[in-house]
């Protein structure tokens, strides 16, 4: 257990590297909010979800939904290391005829299952999908990934309703809780706490976790799959920028690439020492 | 008289039998079922209708996620509820990425009568057609409207049908073939031209059998499809006859009118006159009395064929 943490833990660096690579080479896309959901879509990529990049239509794979789809490169960065696409794709990011688009689209992607960023639409898309997979009685497990700051759109609770009244135990939700937005503190912008009680009373089974503690994200993820009859949430503390100390806790880094100065910097944090 | 059912009807029963055919075809409403007609459906398989509560958006991005995993949902609301409440989504979730999702919109137009101006949605073909891989399908009567939900459901992608409340004349022939993208000459004619839409096919037919009291010879083209539009049989009407009238149960911006006048301005420059809702909101009264109130009639066609007669 703990070497598969570690390699996790790795596996994350090393995402990161890619994330913050791409983005400078795109010099376009959001670093933040990409850098804070790094681990949660790490440990379900390399760890939770069955997934075959080979055959990305296989019928035996969990889906993901990446509901905060301005995360984009953090999933693109995923697929990459996982065989989706080449790697040499993620410096073509948001460039005119990339598949990489700015926010994820399943028509050129492989391995995207919908199209997100227009936030607060993930999860009912989450739910159509652990919804049609139990109506066949199959296991696959659905997987989303939600901003905080998006749990203000109202479609979210709309989603989080229906989720717990069709009981999808075959869904687990996670929020990047890294507590900012693009104008700020969420809780100054528009305040979503108490995030958790929001869940239980609207029947979800919820885990409270920091969601850089790999242990603790696969720990959760674990858990989740043993909750039965309703849906699991999973709240992840996290940090904005996390990794990069200069870009850390900082709202002004939610759409903001790198800079060529920065970058050498940010791959230093990385424990990258190439160029 | 022929047989008058509603289009709501047709769709009920189609979808149920869609659903006996394909176990894939599931249905979702927001708790309009009773009146959208899928409560047919619900009552044969209920394992596979999904009752969404009043919340439209979420009802939408449920149906991606259903496509996504294979399954042919087909969600129903009143028009002003899907086309309005979720565009959206509808834009986002099932149009740009293609989703296998049929939206099988109810109480069109003004003829939902007195639920008022709120509830009537003038406006919902505008918004649907401006959206990228958006089909937009509008039945004249029971018999396009079955064939229309299967053609629905057996092609690939996002599908828009805009449907009615209340009975109208069937005026397709039992084993008419509904196909998307192609228009129905109803009516020869030579003088001029009603292009319509829904229910106000019907009335242009019997205003054009009117119109032959006065001489004139006016054909009839029923576009079930606005999009894509039947771009030839548009415009073989506007060079064979030199004038057209457009008449939908829908604000003459955007609708079949705006189709139609965009087509010809740029192929065809031919007069057009669009008969529709006049950029306003509906209001409250029965069906019939607002299709007068409108000018939704064929009193109103037979008057706007010899106004565009005389633009000739």
């Amino acid at each position: 257990m703990k070497e598969q943490i570690a390699n996790l833990e790795e596996k994350a660096r090393q995402l990161r590297i890619s994330i913050v690579r791409a983005l400078h080479s795109s010099q376009s896309g959001h670093t933040g909010g990409s850098l804070s959901a790094i681990d949660m879509v790490t440990a379900l990529y390399f760890h939770k979800m069955r997934h075959n990049p080979a055959d990305p239509a296989w019928e035996g794979r969990d889906r993901f939904v990446l509901s905060k789809g301005h995360a984009a490169p953090a999933l693109y960065a995923a697929l990459a290391d996982a065989g989706y696409f080449p790697k040499e794709d993620m410096m073509m990011l948001r460039r005119l005829g990339s598949h990489l688009q700015g926010h994820p689209d399943s028509k050129g992607t492989p391995g995207v299952e919908v199209c997100t960023g227009s936030l607060g639409q993930g999860l009912s898309m989450a739910n159509g999908m652990a919804l049609g997979l139990k109506a066949d009685g199959k296991d696959n497990r659905v997987y989303a990934i939600l901003g905080d700051g998006e749990l203000q759109e109202g479609q979210v609770w709309e989603a989080a309703m229906a989720a717990a009244h069709y009981k999808l135990d075959n869904l687990c939700a996670m929020v990047d809780a890294n507590n900012l937005q693009i104008d700020g503190e969420v809780e100054k912008v528009m305040n979503v706490a108490p995030i958790t009680d929001k869940f239980s009373a609207f029947g979800w089974h919820v885990l409270d976790i920091d969601g850089h503690d790999m242990e603790a994200i696969v720990n959760a993820l674990d858990a989740a799959e043993t909750v039965k009859g309703k849906p699991t949430v999973i709240v992840a503390r996290t940090v904005k920028g996390k990794g990069v100390s200069f870009f850390e806790n900082k709202a002004s880094y939610h759409g903001v690439p790198p800079s060529d100065e920065e970058l050498p910097k940010a791959l230093k944090c990385l424990g990258c020492t190439e160029d | 008289m022929s047989k008058m059912i509603a289009t709501r009807d047709a769709y009920g029963e189609t979808l149920a039998e869609l659903g006996a055919e394909n176990k894939n075809v599931v249905a979702l409403d927001a708790d309009l079922s009773g009146s959208t007609k899928t409560g047919v459906f619900a009552k044969k398989f209920p394992e596979r209708f999904f009752n969404m509560g009043i919340a439209e958006a979420n009802m939408v991005g449920t149906a991606a996620g259903l496509a996504a995993v294979g399954k042919i949902p087909f969600l129903s609301t009143f028009a002003i509820f899907a086309a309005g409440r979720a565009w959206e989504q509808i834009r986002q979730s099932t149009a740009y990425p293609k989703a296998n999702v049929k939206i099988v919109a109810t109480h069109g137009g003004v003829t939902v009568g007195e639920d008022g101006g709120s509830h009537q949605s003038v406006e919902d073909i505008a918004i649907m057609r401006a959206i990228p891989n958006m089909t937009v399908i509008v039945p004249a009567d029971g018999v396009e409207t079955r064939g229309a939900i299967r053609a629905a459901a057996a092609m690939k992608g996002p599908v828009y049908v805009r449907l009615g409340r209340n009975k109208v004349p069937t005026i397709f022939p039992d084993d008419h073939r509904f196909e998307i993208g192609k228009g129905v000459e109803m009516v020869a004619g030579s003088d001029m031209t009603f292009v319509t839409t829904g229910l106000m096919t019907a009335q242009a037919m019997a205003a054009a059998e009117s119109l032959k009291k006065d001489g004139i010879s006016a054909r009839v083209v029923h576009i079930g499809t606005i999009k894509p539009l039947d771009r030839e049989i548009v415009l073989k009407a506007a060079r064979e006859t030199g004038a057209i009238v457009t008449a939908e149960e829908h604000s003459v911006i955007g609708g079949l009118g705006g189709a139609v006048s965009e087509l010809l301005g740029e192929n065809c420059p031919t007069p057009v006159k669009r008969i529709g809702i006049n950029d306003r909101f509906g209001t409250s009264g029965k069906a019939e009395e607002l299709l007068k109130y409108f000018g939704l009639t064929p009193e109103a066609l037979v008057d706007a064929a010899k106004e565009i007669l005389t633009r000739k």
